[in-house]
């Protein structure tokens, strides 16, 4: 699993390739978390080349987005890929987290 | 009568084999030149063992008097196997296998899957198999084995008849085999593989009638005739015996090994600095312990499908607690941000992961545990279903590249008969340049090797001794490219330095040495009855670049896992122009033998050389460029030319 971020106009993307599994969760979680401390608290986390996504994958994005409103600002995710798309509505967390088409649209409406 | 004579000629050779052998060991080396001489007298062991376990199967020579009638309501299928052969030729031979007169249903099954033949079976009614969605690209494909396995689990013929590509059979194949079933315990009738487009001097030595002949009936008597691939009716009810039996054997095989590297698999995963949480170590305990308690009933002989099961019961129900904290977490966080922030949440509140969710997060592919990729690799392996193959059943060998032998050998150790009609009711078509001929050679001398070393005859519980032996025989053959280097190696370093393995060549050489010479020919002679032995003896000898390859890739195949640089046999011929690079080792020796010759001369006639050991060495040279000069005609050989005589002269109807 590798982890990037770039800052953008109004907004930090990360991306997160590969799996997000028990053992690249609290990883994903870390990393988030010194993005929002570096001043970004407006976040997309881009899953474009996230193929595969387990329960701990879900809790460390949750855990994600709970930080980022903490620090008053909000987490989105965007082009999510077959597998995590399956595991976000099977959980009901597509309720929670809208997937957007790519990371530039995530915040395009505020 | 016959086997009168051939049995006393059998044991005047061994006689005269031991005597000569004997006094080798006792009374002739040259310890001088041990480096030579040792090397000598161990190839001349060989030879004498060799020729040993040829007397030993003619001995038993059977001739069968043709099968009983056939059981009218026997079904059977006819697999025509092919991969990439010519489309002509794959449909000559189903065209002609669908006019056998016996009821059957005739499939042909493409390895290539080739849509022109799936049309041209449809077209003509015939049968049409390819791998079924079972052979995902990740398993192994087995070859010839695999597409067969395959085709068994696709029909339900009680007897099949298999039939290479090239291998037109007659219309009474069946009739005259078909009764040999009748005996409950035959589970294999094989018949000779003859080739119509070789001519009568079979420059590539392609027939085989030494095997197809008094090897194989003499292997009949002792109750140990070889499967050959093709031209061979087998009993399905056998097969499958051999299949579910070698399912057993490897499934408790895996579950061995898998539960043999769980402990260091969890040692690793809990050393990994990965993991942190508490819970995850708890998962790793659960697992330890259910595969320590699956240990302990595999020694009590517990039923495996019922050890693995309850490690998958076990680790599923801790892999289920694991994904219930990430849920409860998740669980917390979410309305830990509700309580911030009501309206983000969504008016119904803080969605609920439902159980239905945490079971389908608990399976195997969405597994946490699927993190600790050496730990799920254990517990993969801890199944019945054997998921590194295709289909858990593999009834054909997959052993060795040659998968008739090692199946033929499975079938004897579990008490299966088999019978050699000999009768041509097949015609085939032989390779018709030497590149083809080499690679077919190979194969089978490497596939023969890997059966060897896999599952050495000489020691497979279930087989009685002479079938042991007669395996172990044709093994045996195999390994004359060692000897053949020694037997081209001793004449030339004498005659180029002088130097004689042997004390001297003197009375008690020629004595011992010539009665055995003459009664070893004698020997192929007359359990030969007169068909042509010569051409095939060449070939053993001036082939022994390919007979050391084989050992020695089928021993790094086998021994490290190395490929064996496997082709399938083309059947068309290869264009191009004589290769003479085919045979650059065997020239480089000739080369030798004949200016070793020349100069052994040039000493006697400066008097450094003795007459006798001159005389007796250059003979020698001369039978081996003899032997070797076949490859000549070989290299030559522009494929064969139909006009020159019918095919079917060969054929006997009598069965016998």
């Amino acid at each position: 699993m590798e982890f990037s971020y770039e800052v953008k106009d109004s907004y930090a993307e990360v991306k997160a390739d590969g799996r997000l599994n028990m053992v690249s969760a609290p990883k994903l979680r870390e990393f988030v978390t010194d993005v929002i401390a570096g001043g970004s608290n407006r976040i997309v986390v881009n899953l474009e080349n996230t193929a595969f996504m387990d329960s701990s994958g879900l809790g460390a994005l949750i855990g994600c987005l709970k930080a980022a409103r903490q620090a008053g600002g909000d987490l989105r995710i965007a082009a999510v890929q077959p597998q995590v798309k399956m595991v976000l509505q099977l959980t009901s967390m597509d309720k929670v987290l809208t997937a957007y088409a790519s990371a530039a649209e995530a915040f395009s409406n505020d | 009568m016959t086997r009168f004579w051939t049995r006393l000629v059998v044991v005047l050779t061994v006689l005269t084999g031991l005597n000569y052998i004997a006094w080798r060991w006792a009374a002739s080396l040259n310890w001088d030149a041990w480096w030579i001489a040792l090397p000598l007298v161990i190839a001349e062991t060989y030879s004498l063992i060799d020729v040993m376990l040829f007397g030993m199967t003619v001995w038993k020579l059977k001739i069968r008097k043709g099968a009983p009638p056939p059981p009218a309501d026997a079904t059977v299928d006819v697999f025509i196997t092919t991969y990439n052969e010519d489309l002509d030729m794959v449909m000559t031979t189903a065209l002609a296998a669908q006019k056998i007169r016996h009821p059957h249903s005739t499939w042909i099954l493409d390895d290539g899957a080739r849509p022109e033949l799936k049309a041209l079976a449809e077209e003509h009614g015939l049968g049409y198999v390819t791998r079924s969605g079972d052979w995902t690209p990740d398993l192994p494909r087995h070859a010839k084995a695999g597409n067969l396995n395959n085709a068994l689990m696709q029909t339900d013929g009680e007897f099949l008849l298999i039939l290479d590509a090239d291998q037109i059979p007659e219309p009474d194949i069946l009739e005259k085999t078909l009764g040999y079933f009748n005996n409950r315990r035959v589970a294999l009738v094989q018949t000779p593989q003859y080739f119509s487009n070789v001519p009568a001097d079979d420059p590539l030595g392609s027939q085989a009638p030494l095997f197809y002949g008094p090897i194989q009936q003499g292997k009949d008597g002792w109750n140990a005739a070889f499967f050959c691939g093709s031209n061979a009716i087998l009993r399905r009810e056998a097969l499958m015996q051999l299949g579910l039996v070698g399912y057993v054997k490897e499934t408790e095989k895996s579950i061995r090994r898998a539960l043999a590297a769980s402990r260091s698999a969890i040692r690793q995963a809990r050393k990994s600095a990965d993991v942190e949480t508490p819970l995850v170590a708890e998962v790793l305990d659960e697992v330890e312990a259910a595969t320590r308690e699956a240990q302990q009933e595999l020694e009590a002989g517990q039923p495996l499908s019922e050890i693995t099961y309850r490690v998958r019961r076990r680790v599923d129900s801790a892999v289920q607690t694991l994904v219930l904290a990430d849920v409860e977490a998740l669980q917390s966080d979410l309305e830990e941000i509700a309580a911030m922030e009501l309206a983000h949440v969504g008016e119904s509140g803080v969605p609920v992961v439902a159980d239905d969710a945490v079971q389908r997060m608990s399976r195997r592919d969405w597994s946490p545990l699927g993190a600790l990729e050496s730990v799920q690799a254990v517990l993969d392996a801890l199944s019945v279903e054997r998921n590194d193959e295709a289909q858990p059943v593999m009834p054909l060998a997959t052993i060795s590249v040659t998968e008739d032998m090692a199946t033929a050998m499975r079938m004897h150790a579990m008490g299966w008969q088999s019978v050699y009609h000999h009768e041509v009711l097949a015609y085939g078509l032989a390779p018709e340049d030497l590149k083809t001929m080499l690679t077919q050679r190979l194969r089978w001398a490497q596939g023969t090797i890997q059966v060897l070393l896999r599952e050495n005859p000489l020691v497979q519980k279930g087989l009685k001794l002479g079938q042991r032996l007669m395996y172990f025989a044709t093994m045996w053959t195999y390994l004359s490219g060692y000897a053949a280097v020694i037997y081209f190696a001793a004449p030339i370093i004498y005659l180029l330095l002088g130097i004689l393995p042997v004390t001297s060549l003197s009375w008690d050489f020629f004595v011992r040495f010539i009665p055995f010479m003459v009664v070893n020919q004698l020997l192929f002679a007359v359990a030969g009855r007169g068909i042509p032995t010569w051409r095939g003896q060449q070939y053993s000898l001036a082939l022994f670049p390919t007979w050391i390859k084989a050992c020695s890739t089928a021993a790094r195949n086998v021994w490290f896992g190395r490929p064996l640089g496997f082709a399938v046999t083309p059947k068309a011929r290869q264009s191009g122009g004589p290769s003479w690079s085919l045979i650059q080792p065997q020239i480089v020796v000739s080369v030798l033998l004949a200016v070793a010759a020349v100069v052994g001369i040039i000493r006697l006639a400066t008097g450094l050389a003795e007459p006798l050991g001159t005389l007796v060495n250059v003979a020698w040279v001369i039978f081996d460029l003899v032997v070797m000069s076949i490859l000549v005609r070989a290299v030559l050989y522009k494929g064969y030319e139909p006009a020159a005589e019918p095919a079917n002269t060969e054929r006997n109807p009598d069965g016998v």
